[in-house]
């Protein structure tokens, strides 16, 4: 894979990086035909995010050497964030960025070609990974709605920058309405947190499609990664949910690029707060597990050397929460790209699986699951599964 | 402005305010209304003083008390510890800042509220109410005794856009109020204007490397020096020329050589810290010295008065 990104681009190549890193710790580097996907999931496995650059994004853009299967990797997130650490010096002094994997040699190569001259390269130490992708389709969200960054970026101004969780919902008038969400805290305490809401109405919003009371709760310090670049791009930022418990989708998108964040939204399990007009949210069973939920099905799909990361959905003992979950299955793309399986997607795109037998998964997961057709050329024996599969 | 045809219950009981203990009661309702502007409102508009003033106590404390009155609105920061407390007193006129303004204290001789509060919260709302066009704080219990900040932003769309704080109070019984009285001006040795703010933080800023011990000391000849002394080094800075208020006691500074410095030895941090929160140069700063006991600052920020007191180390 060899790419070159010039002039501005590289600033926002390296927003992109700056808004994952706000996700997850390890950053998946996968060249596709339609563009270079840069993807991360957090820990918990609540949060998925995902880049695509178009190829018209980039100088040039090879996603493999000729007659070579295309490589992909993982990279420590703080590695990568590291090369474009001061997007302000990267703004003034870099010309040209370069990244390069494969050929001579087992690093990542990324170069830069700042101003007098100046080079400076990076060999970031890499693993051979498995596809990560999520299965997710904005269009079977029945709520939906779209406005600039910036009137979401004005919207977030009031609230505490340290807020983990913020309530989105539709309040009376179709006024769109944001709240601080406080976990319960105990009877006694005496610290109460401070409250803030914010009611935005209808005409600030490009569109706006949702039913007055529906309301989601979920983190805002993630979804503050997307909005700071979707403000540093001028571009408008979609909201897609559901339910309460099914995952939110964040998008934004140009015609050179675009980023998706998947998050995962608090179940509910009363209905009160008349002021939003929408439900009362719960606190969540910490962290989802990182059991994935086979579809033995699935194990046929052409890719199977893509691997599964699925957030689970398990009915908690004390009994309504339910945690969201995403199944990311094999040779699945986003239907924003839509690829040569889209016919595949439709019929099992946002299916919710079941708990799954956590010991059969990891018996699958750990056994050789490559075709050798696909299996990855490259020096490095995979090892990413592990890790993966304990959680 | 749709705020002013909302009605609200006025004087509902004979008790004021909250009283301690939670549960359902009457509430009292005191509802301040500011006055709108269609304009952007820069950083020396009216709200800016009181935004200012909470974002300084969020600097000097973690809590304080808000005082309302049927005249005035005050800060309090009262430090109870034995060793040598600090406290702050801050004041604003209501009829100054705002268009309506009604409450009921617990009885006709106890006209007062006083709330505690985090002066974090405070400043955080009052800082979104910096492009404000319309702004209502009111005494409500939403699970809790709350103050509820709402503010109607301006808007370049057609529809309004709404902020509301709800911050967490805690309403102090009548029986510690003793404690948070307006402290008596000390009769002061000396009195004498201010330099610059700014210039005498970064000057304390840097002393505060070489010592926690710092000597405040003035007379009455307009000079003021700032003096730390190590068993290394001894710095002082002098500043002069800097006026002396004309004195309360006509007597007392006949009688006083103008040479003659009064001096006080605190604790450098105390006055760091206040001098951090001074963003702004005050309309009026002076300093008054009680020799040997303690130092008083009395500010006045635009119609917002301030006094900051250190007391000398024991």
């Amino acid at each position: 894979m060899k790419c070159l990104v010039t002039g501005g681009n590289v600033k926002v190549l390296g927003k992109a990086v700056h808004s994952l890193s706000r996700i997850g710790d390890e950053l998946y580097l996968e060249p596709l035909e339609d563009g270079l996907s840069l993807r991360t999931v957090n820990s918990s496995r609540s949060a998925y995010a995902c880049f695509l650059f178009a190829p018209l994004f980039f100088q040039q853009y090879q996603a493999a050497a000729p007659g070579q299967e295309a490589l992909r990797c993982k990279i420590l997130m703080k590695s990568f964030l590291a090369v474009f650490r001061s997007l302000a010096t990267v703004e003034r002094s870099v010309e040209k960025c370069c990244i390069s994997l494969g050929g001579r040699s087992s690093r990542l190569v990324v170069q830069l070609h700042c101003k007098y001259g100046v080079r400076k390269t990076h060999n970031l130490s890499f693993q051979d990974c498995e596809s990560l992708q999520a299965v997710f389709d904005p269009a079977l969200c029945s709520n939906v709605l779209r406005a600039p960054a910036r009137v979401l970026g004005e919207a977030v101004l009031p609230f505490p920058p340290a807020l983990a969780e913020v309530t989105l919902g539709i309040g009376c008038g179709r006024r769109v309405i944001l709240r601080s969400y406080q976990e319960e805290e105990e009877a006694d305490s005496t610290v109460k947190a401070m409250v803030t809401e914010m009611s935005i109405g209808q005409e600030d919003f490009q569109q706006l499609q949702a039913q007055e009371g529906v309301a989601i709760t979920f983190c805002l310090k993630e979804f503050r990664g997307l909005l700071s670049f979707a403000e540093s791009a001028n571009l408008s930022l979609s909201v897609y949910f559901d339910a309460p418990g099914r995952p939110a989708i964040f998008a934004v998108s140009d015609s050179l690029l675009d980023g998706h964040f998947v998050l995962a939204t608090l179940s509910e399990s009363d209905l009160h707060s008349p002021a939003l007009c929408s439900p009362e949210l719960r606190r969540l069973a910490p962290p989802l597990q990182a059991h994935s939920t086979p579809h033995l099905d699935d194990f046929a799909n052409d890719d199977i050397d893509s691997y599964m990361i699925a957030m689970e959905t398990t009915a908690d003992s004390e009994g309504s929460r339910a945690v969201p979950s995403i199944s990311l299955f094999p040779g699945l793309r986003p239907p924003c790209s839509p690829g040569p399986y889209s016919e595949d997607n439709e019929a099992e795109a946002g299916t919710q699986p079941e708990t799954p037998p956590p010991k059969k998964f990891r018996s699958l997961f750990f056994g050789s699951i490559l075709a050798p057709a696909h299996s990855p050329p490259g020096p490095s024996p995979v090892l990413a599964e592990d890790s993966e599969g304990e959680g | 402005m749709t705020s002013v045809s909302e009605g609200f219950p006025r004087g509902t009981s004979r008790q004021g305010g909250l009283r301690p203990g939670g549960g359902t009661r009457p509430m009292q309702w005191s509802q301040l209304f500011c006055p709108g502007t269609l304009a952007v409102l820069p950083a020396d508009s009216w709200l800016y003083p009181a935004a200012g003033v909470s974002a300084m106590i969020a600097k000097l404390a973690k809590t304080c008390t808000l005082r309302i009155s049927p005249q005035k609105l005050n800060f309090i920061l009262s430090d109870k510890v034995a060793s040598g407390g600090v406290s702050m007193w801050c004041e604003l006129e209501q009829e100054n800042f705002f268009r309506e303004f009604q409450m009921e204290g617990v009885s006709a001789e106890n006209n007062a509220i006083y709330l505690e509060l985090m002066s974090e919260n405070l400043s955080r709302a009052l800082k979104t109410a910096q492009n404000a066009r319309a702004l209502k704080i009111k005494l409500t219990n939403k699970h809790f005794p709350c103050l509820t900040v709402s503010i109607e932003l301006l808007s370049v769309s057609s529809s309004s856009r709404i902020v509301t704080h709800d911050i967490p109070v805690k309403v102090i019984p009548r029986k510690l109020w003793k404690d948070l009285q307006e402290p008596t001006v000390p009769v002061s040795d000396v009195s004498i204007y201010l330099p610059v703010l700014r210039t005498m933080k970064s000057i304390v800023e840097k002393m505060k490397n070489i010592s926690n011990h710092l000597i405040i000391e003035a007379n009455l000849s307009g000079e003021l020096n700032l003096k730390i002394e190590t068993e290394l080094v001894c710095v002082t800075t002098h500043f002069k020329d800097l006026g002396n208020p004309p004195s309360a006691s006509e007597d007392a500074s006949r009688d006083r050589d103008p040479e003659q410095m009064a001096e006080v030895h605190i604790d450098i941090r105390k006055l760091l810290q206040f001098l951090a929160g001074q963003q702004v140069n005050p309309t009026k700063a002076v300093c008054n010295i009680v020799s040997n006991k303690i130092v008083h600052f009395d500010l006045l920020h635009e119609d917002v008065s301030l006094q900051y007191f250190i007391p000398a180390f024991s």
